[in-house]
């Protein structure tokens, strides 16, 4: 473990930062549009970490990890703009909260 | 040296999220997005995982973020995606995320210009991330698989046009049942 350059607290502040912004996204916008870049950007964080650990301890696992969260962030957004077609379809809004049909 | 870029690219990335998340027009949004992520690319670099940050450019900057620009552009179409194009040539516009891919751009020409200065502490290189993806987990190659198969066809699903009037049946038939 020979000197990694950069901290690894200071990577993890970042992806913590990172990680928050996109959580508050979630919380405060109401565009669905707006609300899957969040998810984004939280997967993004998530990976962040999962690099910065892998290079603190030497190990290739962390960008393995790294490229299944790639792999299901592909997933999800392929699905969920697909969604997107489909309320903007049905509600012409992209407002989350008009879509209630559940609720009823 | 390569501690300043990290910070300089930290910081990029946190405003450019930030600017992201705050934007009103979806359109401008996912600009500050591309060049967040281009941003965490060039901290992958920094860490030594330059693998990662090749797959970052490449997946997510390149591949996500078009399915978004697509389902921006299928939205706003008619005459105020017109309007909304002459906007997006407006100079307020693009002079923000300019700045900040600029500022990634002077830290990829520094490190390409003084090769030997910034070290980072240990390179995990292309190599060592093929052997151990195929080799202990060669079973969530396997999953991840799956679940782009999964993701596919859930998609399509999802995406297909329905006939308009198949809401109002199904609210009949649920009704019938009930």
């Amino acid at each position: 473990m020979e000197g990694l350059a950069i901290p690894l607290n200071h990577v993890l502040i970042v992806a913590t930062l990172l990680f928050i912004t996109g959580l508050a996204g979630i919380m405060f916008r109401r565009n669905i549009i707006f609300i899957l870049m969040s998810l984004e950007v939280m997967l993004n964080s998530a990976g962040l970490a999962f690099v910065a650990a892998g290079t603190a301890w030497q190990q290739a696992d962390g960008q393995v990890i790294f490229m299944l969260i790639l792999t299901v962030a592909a997933a999800e957004v392929s699905v969920g703009l697909g969604l997107v077609l489909q309320i903007q379809r049905r509600f012409r809004t992209l407002d989350m909260d008009q879509a209630t049909r559940l609720n009823s | 040296m390569e501690l300043i870029l990290f910070y300089i690219a930290s910081t990029v990335a946190i405003l450019a999220t930030v600017f992201a998340l705050t934007r009103s027009n979806a359109a401008h949004a996912l600009i500050y997005l591309i060049v967040s992520l281009l941003a965490v690319a060039v901290i992958f670099f920094l860490l030594g995982a330059p693998f990662a940050a090749a797959l970052e450019v490449v997946i997510y900057a390149g591949a996500i973020m078009v399915l978004f620009v697509f389902v921006i552009m299928m939205l706003n179409l008619g005459e105020e995606g017109d309007q909304r194009e002459r906007q997006r040539m407006h100079p307020a516009v693009w002079i923000g995320p300019s700045i900040l891919s600029a500022v990634l751009l002077i830290e990829m020409l520094l490190v390409i210009v003084n090769v030997d200065g910034p070290q980072t502490g240990a390179l995990i290189g292309a190599k060592q991330v093929g052997l151990t993806l195929f080799g202990p987990y060669v079973l969530a190659v396997e999953i991840a698989s799956m679940l782009l198969l999964a993701g596919l066809v859930g998609a399509y699903h999802v995406g297909r046009r329905f006939r308009l009037s198949e809401p109002a049946e199904e609210d009949k038939k649920n009704q019938e049942q009930a």
